[in-house]
């Protein structure tokens, strides 16, 4: 493709690519949470950070990045110590942050424009340094994301549950906010603070349609993610030609068309599951409360047969499938 | 144990204690004989807190979901062995799920759910097993065959704390009643026998059983020391 031939092209999709995958890694969590809107709750926070930035005359990146670790944490905080829905201690950090940014960026004697790269994303004027700082981040970001992804899952899963199996569980949650945070920074280039979310969320949302363990949720999610992002980005590039299309844009448009497609064919089979199996459900007392239970034997009921033996009036009944039942000539009897 | 009371008397509230889910203003939790601040073997406490759904916001499976039981025994970034993968499938078994184990949680039943929370709390083999209403909304046949599965726990060994309106299929089991009532331990000793329904009338006496029923099971039961115990229980100073 020519559109090859420009380095800045090459430097555009590797950043799109690492993005696309480190973002709906940590979005997982999130969505977990149902804290969906948290990475946007961040994207605002760096607002803040870029201004404090063009306002010292330093990198806006680095200071986007340690204002939106503060913010990330801040939420967390607010979340477990204020008695405060996490929904709420969101709100209070958007409107904070968002006008805390525009007061900052016109202290600064910068305009809207400035703030407009950051908002929108500008992936097309990344330089080499930007690249190597986004690939890094988002490297660590997957690194932690999968590698403490059973400790994440159960505190994400069941809080409570969690702390009395002894883990941390504010330090997790801490963590979480602290990826959420380094990704919304690191997407800031790609697709902008304003769009950062979506490309946390949406894949997630794609891959829930048709997964039913978490872990291949997370890793479709980071595929779908990646793939939006690659195809979106070539998208406003071929479009470019002719009109002028901002990469953020069609990157969050790519993603929910893929989910605009997962959502039908989720339904889709989810139906033919339910026709597949239409009356007896294999398992459970829920089969009803018959005394005959439709179901075959693969074995005999005895001492070493595993399942748990229960004394019962005249003969012994075995658990079994979630049920107490006894054999009785050719099939089981309820009890 | 069955930990017994009306609605808002304090048994969730007293559980939560026994877990340091809520901090104590007065008094003292020992857990296994430690006291809970210094307490770290949490893989000998298998909990089941009080939820309507074990479903979050993302699809797991039910092997998922188990497996998170584990967490007490394993270190972070360290595979899960073939032992660990055996002690999920059993947790599954014992509550009658194997057929469902690759399956969303999402999409089973209330009462499915509630045993993917107790087979969770079983993975890690605890030695005391501690479950916040987990009969609540579970229709009679899941109760029978929930209350066989804590059969096979307490046959090996281990100590079971259930929070409870009523106790239904599971009075059989029950060793040891606590009352609740307005935060106050009402009663605590053996459950009256001449009430089968878990309701149990006023505290008559408030002395201590410990020869019921011939258990010889090790108490592995928390202590709590409180003002919300009955004051005849406190020592003298």
């Amino acid at each position: 493709m020519s559109i090859l031939q420009y380095d800045f092209m090459i430097r555009a999709l590797v950043a799109a690519l690492f993005t696309g995958l480190a973002a709906p890694a940590v979005g997982t969590y999130l969505v977990q949470r149902r804290l969906a809107l948290m990475g946007d709750g961040i994207g605002h926070i760096a607002v803040t950070g870029v201004a404090v930035g063009l306002l010292t005359g330093t990198s806006p990146t680095v200071t986007a990045v340690a204002v939106a670790v503060l913010g990330g944490m801040t939420i967390e905080l607010i979340r477990q110590r204020g008695h405060t829905s996490a929904d709420v201690a969101l709100a209070l950090l958007f409107y904070g942050g968002i006008a805390g940014g525009v007061l900052i960026t016109g202290l600064a004697g910068q305009g809207a424009a400035t703030l407009q790269a950051y908002l929108f994303g500008s992936i097309t004027t990344i330089s080499s340094a930007d690249v190597w700082v986004t690939v890094v981040l988002a490297v660590v970001v997957v690194a932690v994301a999968l590698g403490l992804s059973p400790q994440l899952f159960a505190v994400a899963q069941d809080e409570e549950f969690a702390r009395v199996s002894g883990l941390h569980a504010p330090a997790y949650n801490i963590v979480v906010s602290v990826l959420a945070a380094v990704t919304v920074t690191v997407a800031m280039r790609t697709v902008g603070l304003l769009l950062v979310s979506a490309l946390m969320v949406v894949p997630v949302a794609t891959a829930s349609q048709l997964t039913r363990s978490f872990r291949s949720t997370l890793l479709a999610a980071m595929g779908l993610g990646a793939a939006a992002a690659v195809g979106g980005l070539v998208l406003a590039a071929l479009a470019s030609a002719e009109v002028n299309v901002a990469p953020g844009a069609t990157i969050v448009l790519v993603s929910l068309a893929g989910f605009a497609m997962a959502w039908p064919l989720g339904l889709w089979v989810r139906r033919r599951q339910r026709l597949v199996a239409p009356f007896v459900d294999p398992v459970g007392p829920e089969t009803g409360d018959h005394t005959v239970v439709p179901e075959s034997h693969e074995h005999q009921h005895g001492d070493d047969c595993g399942h748990p033996a229960v004394p019962h009036g005249d003969h012994v009944d075995y658990v079994h499938d979630g049920h107490r039942h006894a054999a009785h000539g050719s099939h089981y009897d309820e009890h | 144990m069955a930990v017994l009371g009306a609605n808002g008397s304090g048994k969730s509230t007293l559980v939560r204690a026994m877990t340091g889910l809520v901090p104590m203003t007065h008094g003292e939790v020992c857990l296994f004989g430690h006291p809970l601040r210094r307490f770290r073997d949490w893989h000998r406490i298998g909990f089941v807190p009080q939820r309507a759904t074990a479903a979050a916001g993302v699809p797991a499976s039910v092997t998922e979901v188990v497996a998170a039981g584990l967490l007490s025994r394993r270190r972070p970034l360290r595979p899960m062995r073939a032992t660990d993968r055996r002690a999920v499938s059993d947790a599954i078994a014992t509550v009658g799920l194997t057929a469902r184990r690759r399956d969303g949680v999402a999409t089973l039943s209330g009462g499915q759910q509630q045993r993917v929370l107790i087979a969770r709390a079983l993975a890690g083999e605890p030695d005391l097993l501690i479950l916040d209403e987990p009969t609540a909304g579970v229709d009679q046949q899941s109760q029978e065959s929930f209350a066989a599965a804590l059969e096979a726990v307490t046959q090996r060994g281990a100590t079971v704390v259930l929070v409870a309106h009523e106790l239904g299929p599971l009075a059989h089991l029950v060793g040891r009643a606590v009352v609740m009532r307005d935060g106050q331990v009402a009663y605590d000793g053996a459950p009256l026998p001449t009430d089968d329904s878990g309701h149990l009338g006023p505290a008559v006496h408030h002395h201590h059983h410990h020869h019921h029923l011939g258990d010889p099971a090790i108490d592995y039961a928390p202590v709590v020391t409180s003002p919300i115990d009955t004051p005849s229980r406190l020592a003298p100073p």
